[in-house]
């Protein structure tokens, strides 16, 4: 077998991959969606689905006390809880479809849902 | 002693010993790997690679086959990872990584070179772990984030294997042993 270095098809295959490592870069990371929904989790059972563009307070009640989830322009936080270590506390606002905040030992947790990005879809 | 019942005594032929030489590089190769301090759990060079594709070319698909196998479980023992987690993913990496090559040795030599099937089985490792992840370690679709990351170092990974395996193929003579046709 005759080993010139490199070969178009090689080229080609590069070019494909490159292209599409960008892609997954783009749609995973930069594009990935708006979030619409925040899904509410108190001993891992779903309590409450709510619309991210209406502001709102909630508390979620656990077996070291009492979660308080916050909602606000579009964001979600959980504005206090019990646990110790104050982990979901400290994480902040979340944004991205996906992203969620959990308080383990107060088993309560937080998820955001997200929608495509897109209005509507016509064919 | 005991002796078997049968006085035909196994001869390993010179395919055995070049395979057997061949694993035992990678498995070298994998351990100096093990060593080296990585940013994110799953990024890491795949130089023991490098020896399933020279595998491949010297001696057929079977024996890159046995290689990458050979590798992986007598690596798993050697850093004592055999069946966790981790070795379940290499397991899973390593046979779609030579499913992959089983393929594309078929596409025209003309034209793709080794650099072609070392970024293919790259790509064909990295969706094996991913979908095994995916699918039994964190059954999450926030698995997917990790995607993008991985799949750089990967193409940069196998394309730096697949150039090193160019190299090595340049200058290695040819081998004795008669390369099995590749199914």
């Amino acid at each position: 077998m005759r080993l010139a270095l490199l070969k178009a098809g090689d080229l080609l295959i590069a070019t494909l991959l490159a292209a599409s490592c960008f892609g997954s870069f783009y749609f995973l990371w930069y594009h990935s969606g708006r979030a619409s929904h925040v899904l509410l989790y108190q001993n891992g059972q779903l309590v409450q689905r709510w619309p991210l563009r209406l502001d709102s307070r909630f508390t979620l009640h656990g077996p070291l006390g009492l979660t308080v989830v916050e909602v606000r322009q579009g964001r979600a936080r959980i504005a206090a809880d019990p646990s110790p270590r104050q982990y979901c506390v400290q994480q902040g606002w979340l944004n991205g479809p996906g992203s969620t905040a959990l308080c383990l030992p107060n088993r309560t947790a937080i998820t955001l849902e997200g929608d495509s990005g897109h209005d509507s879809l016509a064919y | 002693m005991t002796r078997w019942h049968t006085d035909t005594t196994l001869q390993p032929s010179s395919y055995d010993r070049q395979l057997a030489r061949l694993a035992a590089i990678g498995l070298a190769l994998s351990l100096l790997e093990a060593a080296i301090p990585s940013p994110l759990p799953g990024i890491k060079p795949g130089l023991a690679n490098i020896v399933t594709l020279i595998a491949l070319y010297q001696l057929g698909w079977r024996a890159a086959v046995w290689v990458s196998l050979l590798r992986i479980v007598a690596a798993g023992l050697m850093l004592g990872s055999l069946f966790t987690p981790g070795f379940w993913l290499s397991l899973t990496g390593g046979a779609s990584s030579v499913l992959m090559l089983g393929l594309a040795c078929h596409l025209p030599a003309r034209y793709f070179s080794a650099l072609s099937h070392s970024m293919l089985a790259g790509m064909a490792h990295l969706a094996g772990q991913l979908l095994l992840a995916r699918l039994w370690l964190i059954p999450h679709d926030g698995v997917w984030q990790l995607l993008p990351p991985l799949m750089l170092s990967s193409l940069l990974a196998s394309v730096a294997t697949g150039l090193l395996t160019l190299k090595l193929l340049e200058q290695l003579p040819p081998c004795q042993a008669k390369p099995l046709p590749s199914p």
